[in-house]
C-alpha cells in the first residue's frame, strides 16, 4: 500500500475533530517531572555518588580504579573475556598478567566462551542508576550483551547526567542507544525475580581515569 | 450457577489456582506501582494528565507527526512500509524475509504481532518464528495465549512451566524458576545467532527524530537487533509522540505503572540501521506502520483508547480481571483496555465482542491508575450505548429488562403501592425470584431490612405540622 492511501483515512479521521476541541501540545519542563531521586548537587563526584546509590538499588555494582575491578572479576573466578579494542591499551596488559585470557574481537559463534565483556559507557544517569551505551562508543553490541558479566567503563570525559530528562535531551544522532538500568531480569515465573535472563546477570559500572 | 454472560461463565469455571495466581500477581504489581509513583513524585496525578495530553494532542494531529517520524526514519536509512490490515503486515514481513533469503526469525515481545497472529502465519509459510521473551516463549511452547499485556504467563505456575519445558526437550522436570530461566537463556541464545531476521515492536516513536523507543527487562530485544543483519520493527500508528523530550514523561510513567520499576532495565532508542563501525546489528532496518482499524478508532467516539501505552495497570487494578483472568476476554488485549479495544479491533466482527464492555463494575479504578488518563469507564459506557443502539443481542445477554422499572418509576400510584408492598421483602427469600442474576447475588449476600416509605411519612408529617 502506498503512503498516501495509507494516510487518507488517518487524515479523514482527524479532520472530523473541530479546532475548538483539539488538545494543545502541553508545554512542560524538568520541574514538571521532578522526582525525589533527582540529585541536588551537580558536582561530578556528587553525581557519581548519587549514581552509585541508585545503581546499587537496581542491583548494579560500581567499581573505581583497576584494583577494585580486578578483585571483582577474581571473585567471579573469570578466566576469559572480551575487551573493547579501544580499551585494550589500558586494560589488556594487567588483566593478562592476572591470568585472564583477553579477546579484543568477538566471534558470535562462540559467545559462551566470553565470561565477561568490557566496553565503554557513553555516560550514566544519576537519577535512575542507568548506564548509557551508544553504538558509536560500544565496540560490539554483543560484547556488551552476551557475556554473563558486563563492565561498562565510564571514562573521565563521559557525562554523568543528573536526570533522565537531561540524558534524553542529549541523545545525539546515534542510530542505537541503550539505557541499561541494572542486570537483565524477569519475574515471569510466579513473580519471582531472576537476574540474567538473556543479557548480563552481573552489570558493573567501572569509573576509570584515562591514561592518555 | 447459571449465567448468560460468557465472561461470567469463564470466571465461574476458572480453576482456583489460576484465580489465585492472577489475583496475587495483579495485587503485587498494583502495590508496587503505587509505591513507586508516590515515592518519586509529589503529584503523580499531574504527570498522568500531562502524559494523557501529550498523547491526545499527537493523535489529533497524527498525519503531521507520523509523517515527520517517517521522514526522519527514511532519512536515517530505514525502509518504511504501510500495512492497512494485519494480513498486509504479515505479508510484508514474509516478503522482507524472502528478499533476504531468510527462513528464521526471532522476535521480542510485541502485542501488535499477537494482534495479527504473526507466528502462525510465518509457520504456515515455512518460516520459523521464535518468541524470545521468557513468558511469550512459554506461551508459544504451550500453544497458549498470553493472559496479560506485561506478564503473559501470570496464569501459569512453575509446575506447569516445568512440565512444558520437559515436553519440549529442554531438560528433565525441574520447577526451580532459576533453572527454568537458565535453560531458556541457553536455548534462546543459539536461536538469536541462527535467526537471519529480528523482529521487535516499538513502545514509542519520536516524530522529532524518528527514534523508536523500545523497553524490555530481559534484554531479548537487544539480542534481536544485535545478532542478525535485518531488523523489522512492527508498530501501530498510535505510538508516535511529538518530541524526544516527551519520551522522558512517558518512560517515567511506563515502568512505574507496569511493574513499579523506576525505569525498565533496558530502554533502547533505535533510529536506523547500525553505524558503519559497529560490527554487530542490522544493516537493513524495516519499519512497518500498522493501521488495523486504528484510523477508524481515531475517527470514532473511542479515540482516547489510542493513547494506551500497554502498561497493564488497568488490568492489575480491575476487580473483574482479578476474578476472571485475561483469557476470559477472548482476545489479545484483556482487562478494561481490552474491553474497550477488542470490539473495535474486531472491525466488522464487533458484535462478537460487544459483551466485553459489560465486564466492568464501572468503579473507575482503571481510569485512576491509567498513566495516560484514558477515561475507560466512560468509553465502556459509550460501547454499551452503541451496542444498545445497534441492537446487538450479545451485549444485553443476562441483563434483566428495565421496561417494568421504567413504568414503575414514571407512575406515582404504582410507586407508592410498591413501596408499601416492599415490606414483604423482609419475609420472602430472594432465592424464590426466578432471575439468575438475583439468585447469584443472593447466594453471597442478604438484603438489609426494608426501610422504604419512611421519607414520605416524615415529609407528610412535616407538612402537617407546619
Amino acid at each position: 500500500m502506498n503512503k498516501s492511501e495509507f494516510f487518507k483515512p488517518i487524515e479523514d479521521a482527524v479532520n472530523l475533530i473541530p479546532d475548538s476541541k483539539r488538545t494543545p501540545l502541553p508545554d512542560w519542563d524538568l520541574e514538571t517531572i521532578r522526582t525525589t531521586q533527582m540529585p541536588s548537587d551537580t558536582d561530578r563526584d556528587a553525581l557519581w555518588d548519587a549514581f552509585k546509590t541508585r545503581f546499587d538499588l537496581v542491583h548494579g555494582k560500581c567499581t573505581e580504579g583497576r584494583a577494585d575491578l580486578l578483585s571483582l572479576l577474581k571473585e567471579e573466578s573469570v578466566t576469559a573475556g572480551y575487551v573493547a579494542p579501544e580499551l585494550k591499551a589500558d586494560l589488556k596488559p594487567w588483566l593478562q598478567q592476572s591470568g585472564i585470557e583477553i579477546h579484543t574481537s568477538l566471534d558470535d559463534s562462540q559467545i559462551d566462551t566470553y565470561e565477561f565483556g568490557i566496553t565503554r559507557a557513553a555516560g550514566v544517569i544519576a537519577e535512575t542508576g542507568t548506564i548509557i551505551l551508544k553504538d558509536q562508543s560500544t565496540s560490539s553490541r554483543l560484547g556488551a550483551l552476551s557475556p554473563w558479566i558486563h563492565i561498562a567503563v565510564l571514562p573521565d570525559d563521559a557525562p554523568i547526567y543528573p536526570t533522565l530528562f537531561d540524558a534524553m535531551n542529549d541523545l545525539g544522532n546515534d542510530p542505537y542507544i541503550v539505557f541499561a538500568t541494572g542486570p537483565s531480569k524477569t519475574a515471569d515465573v510466579e513473580g519471582i525475580l531472576i537476574e540474567g535472563v538473556h543479557g548480563p546477570g552481573i552489570q558493573i559500572c567501572s569509573r576509570m581515569k584515562s591514561r592518555h | 450457577m447459571k449465567t448468560k454472560q460468557p465472561i461470567d461463565a469463564f470466571a465461574r469455571d476458572l480453576p482456583p489456582e489460576i484465580r489465585e495466581s492472577v489475583y496475587v500477581g495483579s495485587k503485587a504489581k498494583y502495590d508496587k506501582r503505587l509505591d513507586s509513583l508516590t515515592q518519586s513524585f509529589a503529584a503523580p496525578d499531574d504527570i498522568r494528565k500531562l502524559a494523557g495530553q501529550i498523547k491526545q494532542h499527537t493523535l489529533e494531529n497524527l498525519p503531521e507527526y507520523l509523517g515527520s517520524a517517517i521522514e526522519k526514519l527514511e532519512g536515517n536509512g530505514a525502509k518504511v512500509h504501510y500495512a492497512k490490515t494485519g494480513d498486509d503486515a504479515n505479508q510484508i514481513i514474509l516478503d522482507i524475509m524472502r528478499s533476504v533469503n531468510a527462513t528464521k526469525l526471532i522476535k521480542s515481545k510485541s502485542m501488535v504481532s499477537e494482534e495479527i497472529h504473526l507466528n502462525k502465519f510465518l509457520e504456515k509459510n515455512g518460516c520459523e518464528s521464535i518468541e524470545s521473551d521468557l513468558g511469550e516463549f512459554i506461551v508459544q511452547l504451550d500453544d497458549d495465549m498470553p493472559s496479560h499485556i506485561v506478564t503473559p504467563i501470570v496464569h501459569k505456575n512453575r509446575k506447569q512451566i516445568a512440565n512444558t519445558f520437559e515436553k519440549a526437550g529442554l531438560g528433565d522436570y525441574n520447577d526451580d524458576p532459576q533453572t527454568i530461566t537458565r535453560r531458556a537463556r541457553s536455548f534462546l541464545r543459539n536461536k538469536y545467532i541462527e535467526a537471519e531476521v529480528g523482529l521487535t515492536g516499538g513502545n514509542f516513536v519520536s516524530a522529532e527524530t524518528g527514534r523508536i523507543a523500545l523497553v524490555t527487562n530481559e534484554g531479548n530485544a537487544r539480542f534481536c537487533i544485535s545478532a542478525n543483519k535485518t531488523h523489522i520493527a512492527l508498530i501501530g500508528i498510535e505510538k508516535v509522540v511529538p518530541r524526544d523530550k516527551d519520551l522522558a514523561v512517558l518512560l517515567n510513567l511506563l515502568a512505574r505503572s507496569a511493574t513499579g520499576q523506576q525505569l525498565t532495565v533496558y530502554t533502547q532508542f533505535i533510529n536506523g540501521p547500525k553505524s558503519e563501525a559497529q560490527p554487530d546489528g542490522p544493516e537493513n532496518m524495516h519499519v512497518i506502520f500498522l493501521d488495523n482499524e486504528r484510523s477508524n478508532i481515531l475517527g470514532s467516539e473511542f479515540k482516547e483508547i489510542l493513547r494506551c501505552i500497554r502498561c497493564g495497570a488497568c488490568l492489575n487494578v480491575c476487580p473483574i480481571y482479578r476474578q476472571s483472568s485475561g483469557h476470559a476476554y477472548r482476545a489479545v488485549y484483556p482487562g478494561p483496555v481490552g474491553a474497550v479495544l477488542s470490539p473495535l479491533l474486531a472491525g466488522k466482527r464487533y458484535p462478537e465482542y460487544a459483551d466485553l464492555p459489560k465486564a466492568s463494575s464501572l468503579c473507575g479504578a482503571c481510569n485512576e491508575v491509567c498513566p495516560v488518563d484514558i477515561p475507560l469507564p466512560e468509553l465502556l459506557l459509550r460501547h454499551r450505548n452503541k451496542a444498545k443502539r445497534e441492537g446487538i443481542k450479545k451485549a444485553s445477554a443476562g441483563t434483566p429488562s428495565m421496561a417494568g422499572w421504567s413504568v414503575l418509576c414514571s407512575t406515582p400510584a404504582m410507586w407508592k403501592t410498591s413501596l408499601r408492598a416492599g415490606k414483604a421483602m423482609d419475609y420472602i427469600s430472594l432465592n424464590l425470584i426466578p432471575v439468575p442474576a438475583v439468585q447469584a447475588w443472593a447466594k453471597e449476600r442478604s438484603l438489609p431490612p426494608f426501610r422504604g416509605g419512611k421519607f414520605r411519612k416524615w415529609f407528610k408529617d412535616r407538612q402537617k405540622n407546619k
